[in-house]
């Protein structure tokens, strides 16, 4: 390496690796995982979720986790988003393409995919 | 796709208590499990609840596991990394909340709350082998600035402006040091060398730093060796840290394999390098003249100052050398600026302070925070207090070299100038905390044995003065002692710490002057009633059998290793002091409390 801007392609590269030990992300997108979820396919959809959020240099803004029984198994795989100051939004039925829609509308377009939400399933 | 990351402590402490072996089965188990792509194992240094280790904080969530074993494994990767279910049993009871699914964070505990982390900002956080991930953490990038930006007497003026006093003990000003070995730039061979001979008994500091952050070291010898034009560094480390010794050379390797020692740093023409001496584990070494003629190859003995090494040091060149807590916060004034600094700490002592918590407290482990903190809140707050619900009795700071801080002085914000005013001084971080069942004058004894011991011979104060201090302590303990014996005690430490050499013997006399000085009446007691009131000294001691109490069920009587105890079943049975050697066994033994100690 010999210049300063070596430095900061590495800096940059490996800043989005860690960022997630910084704890300092605002919103949190929760995959159910019970048993009910990982039948159901909520494995797919975690990493649908991880990559988009890595791929779209959200890290710092976003953490994906995971979570036990939601409680409406027929629904599964159920993600919850959580954003600050707003009211949490849950999905249900999904897979790993929906998931990257929902990366694609939601979380970079800040724009709720209605069609996906437990409310579109109850009408 | 990595999700999680798994942040196990492999500090000396959690290493100790098998975090090796937790990462390896976390590895297995993940990998047995199909997650080897989604969850990554991280070793880390210290993360300073040594007390708790094995130590892991899974990410993103923020979940703190505390004594951990290699039978957890298994439920820790199914139950959490897999179902995302944190294993409940497992979480640092301080960190639950009501609500379970969001555990509380790290930094709102009680042990966290009030540090501030500076020196130890990386120590947990990033793996101390990995270049990169200190590269992540702005790492390098105050050397660039450095290099880049501002010229070698900025650099100076910025230490000088911070405040930046140093970390071993004295508390000089590192400005200062660099100032005075600046001069003649370029034309005079000089060193910088770092001062990781950590000595004092219950101190771990600089090792939890190396161990965790070894680049910070690195990148501020750097620093300072352009600051004063020199391009070789050496690192003195104690070869009885193995861990840190192994990071440190993994580090050098990397730094140099990126260019960021070796020549031309930064294609600014600007040549540094470092290598690293090993210490045999002698305390006279972490003193300063001696640490560098230990470099030099010859036997680790002091040599009168002046000349200070600034003007004539390693090799008799020009030296700047400072300790590693001192370096380990160069990096961070240089990136976040003089003001920033100087917002933390009292008026003549800025910044924070690292401590090894250590002795009778709850929270044993590594702390940092802000100088003026009170010991109240280090020992009380962030240490947990005593456990067993006994009183504070002292805590001893700068370990052989300081004194005790009384119960009645607990209050008293720790900064440089405050521990010299009542006769303590800040040494290298070490504080060990004491509880009534602590006798002063063993203490003393203590740490003199340990300066016996240690100290190199060369000067005579030092060699038979302590040699003698030590005398007259063990004659008090054995309760020999007379009323004149505290005032030779006095007068003798005042010789030594006068016409000592070097540090070690200007400060060995503090740990007996100091208990001297804040009790002297257990010194008498020990002197005119022979009896110690902490029951520590054996001498001083007699076991007794509580007639009343005692049921005569024989039991102390078969434990006893001397037989020194008889009795007929049922009737109160007594010990016969001639023979007893006072080993406690009784007393451990005895279930109706019917055996004390007087």
């Amino acid at each position: 390496m010999k210049t300063l801007a070596e430095l900061a392609a590495i800096r940059e590269k490996m800043q989005n690796k860690v960022v997630i030990r910084e704890g300092s992300a605002s919103t949190r997108v929760v995959v159910g995982m019970a048993t009910c979820g990982i039948a159901a396919g909520a494995r797919p959809v975690l990493n649908a979720f991880v990559e988009g959020v890595v791929s779209a240099n959200l890290s710092d803004k976003i953490t994906v986790t995971q979570t036990g029984c939601i409680g409406i198994c027929q629904y599964e795989p159920v993600v919850e988003i959580y954003e600050e100051g707003k009211e949490k939004v849950t999905y249900v039925k999904l897979d790993a393409a929906k998931a990257a829609e929902i990366v694609e509308k939601h979380l970079k377009g800040g724009k709720v995919v209605e069609e996906y939400t437990i409310g579109a399933y109850n009408n | 796709m990595i999700r999680t990351h798994v942040l196990v402590c492999g500090g000396t402490g959690c290493t100790s208590s098998g975090s090796v072996k937790i990462q390896d089965a976390l590895n297995a188990e993940i990998a047995a499990r199909g997650l080897a792509e989604e969850v990554k194992v991280v070793g880390t240094g210290c993360f300073g609840l040594c007390a708790l280790g094995p130590i892991m904080i899974v990410y993103p969530e923020g979940t703190f596991y505390s004594c951990v074993t290699v039978d957890d494994v298994p439920e820790i990767v199914e139950e959490h990394f897999l179902k995302g279910r944190p294993v409940e049993r497992l979480v640092y009871h301080e960190t639950k909340s009501e609500d379970t699914k969001h555990a509380m964070s790290l930094s709102e505990t009680s042990f966290y709350k009030k540090q501030k982390r500076v020196a130890l900002r990386n120590c947990g956080v990033i793996n101390p082998e990995n270049i990169d991930e200190y590269i992540a953490m702005d790492g390098y990038q105050a050397l660039g600035k450095v290099l880049t930006e501002m010229t070698p007497d900025d650099v100076i003026q910025t230490i000088l402006d911070s405040g930046l006093r140093g970390r071993g003990g004295g508390g000089f000003p590192t400005g200062l040091k660099w100032k005075f070995a600046s001069g003649n730039r370029g034309n005079v061979k000089k060193y910088v060398a770092c001062n990781a001979d950590e000595g004092d008994p219950g101190a771990f500091m600089d090792r939890s730093i190396l161990e965790g952050d070894p680049h910070a070291v690195l990148e501020a010898m750097a620093i300072a060796g352009y600051a004063i034009g020199a391009d070789e560094g050496f690192i003195y480390v104690r070869a009885e840290y193995p861990i840190a010794v192994h990071r440190l050379e993994v580090a050098i390797k990397q730094a140099r394999e990126y260019g960021l020692l070796g020549k031309d740093i930064f294609g600014t023409g600007f040549n540094f390098d470092i290598e690293l001496r090993f210490g045999a584990g002698a305390f006279v070494c972490g003193e300063e003249t001696a640490l560098m003629t230990s470099i030099e190859g010859n036997r680790g003995e002091p040599r009168p100052r002046p000349p200070f090494p600034a003007v004539k040091g390693l090799f008799g060149q020009p030296t700047v050398l400072n300790n590693v807590e001192t370096y380990a916060n160069i990096t961070h004034i240089i990136l976040n600026g003089v003001d920033w600094f100087k917002s933390m700490g009292t008026e003549k002592s800025k910044g924070t302070k690292v401590f090894a918590l250590g002795g009778k407290i709850t929270n044993t482990g590594l702390v940092e925070v802000p100088m003026g903190t009170t010991l109240r809140e280090v020992v009380e707050e962030i240490g947990g207090g005593i456990p067993n619900g006994k009183k504070f009795k002292a805590a001893q700071t700068g370990g052989p070299s300081g004194g005790c801080i009384p119960a009645s002085l607990i209050d008293t914000p720790i900064d440089y100038d405050n521990l010299l005013a009542i006769g303590s001084m800040m040494g290298s971080g070490g504080l060990i905390v004491m509880d009534e069942d602590t006798c002063m004058v063993d203490l003393a004894r203590f740490f003199l044995d340990f300066t016996v011991d240690e100290s190199c011979g060369k000067c005579t104060p030092c060699r038979v003065g302590t040699k003698r201090l030590l005398e007259i302590l063990d004659k008090i303990i054995a309760g020999n002692g007379e009323m004149e014996d505290l005032d030779r005690l006095e007068e003798l430490s005042n010789y030594i710490k006068s016409a000592s050499l070097c540090g070690l013997g200007q400060t060995a006399p503090n740990p007996v002057l100091s208990t001297l000085r804040y009790f002297r009446d257990e010194y008498i007691t020990h002197i005119v009633d022979k009896k110690c009131p902490a029951g520590v000294c054996k001498s001083l001691l007699q076991y007794k059998i509580d007639p009343v109490k005692c049921k005569g069920c024989t039991l102390c009587a078969r434990k006893c290793p001397v037989n020194a105890i008889s009795g007929t079943v049922k009737q109160p049975h007594v010990i016969d002091t001639s023979k007893c050697i006072k080993c406690g066994a009784c007393l451990d033994g005895c279930k109706f409390d019917a055996i004390y100690k007087e």
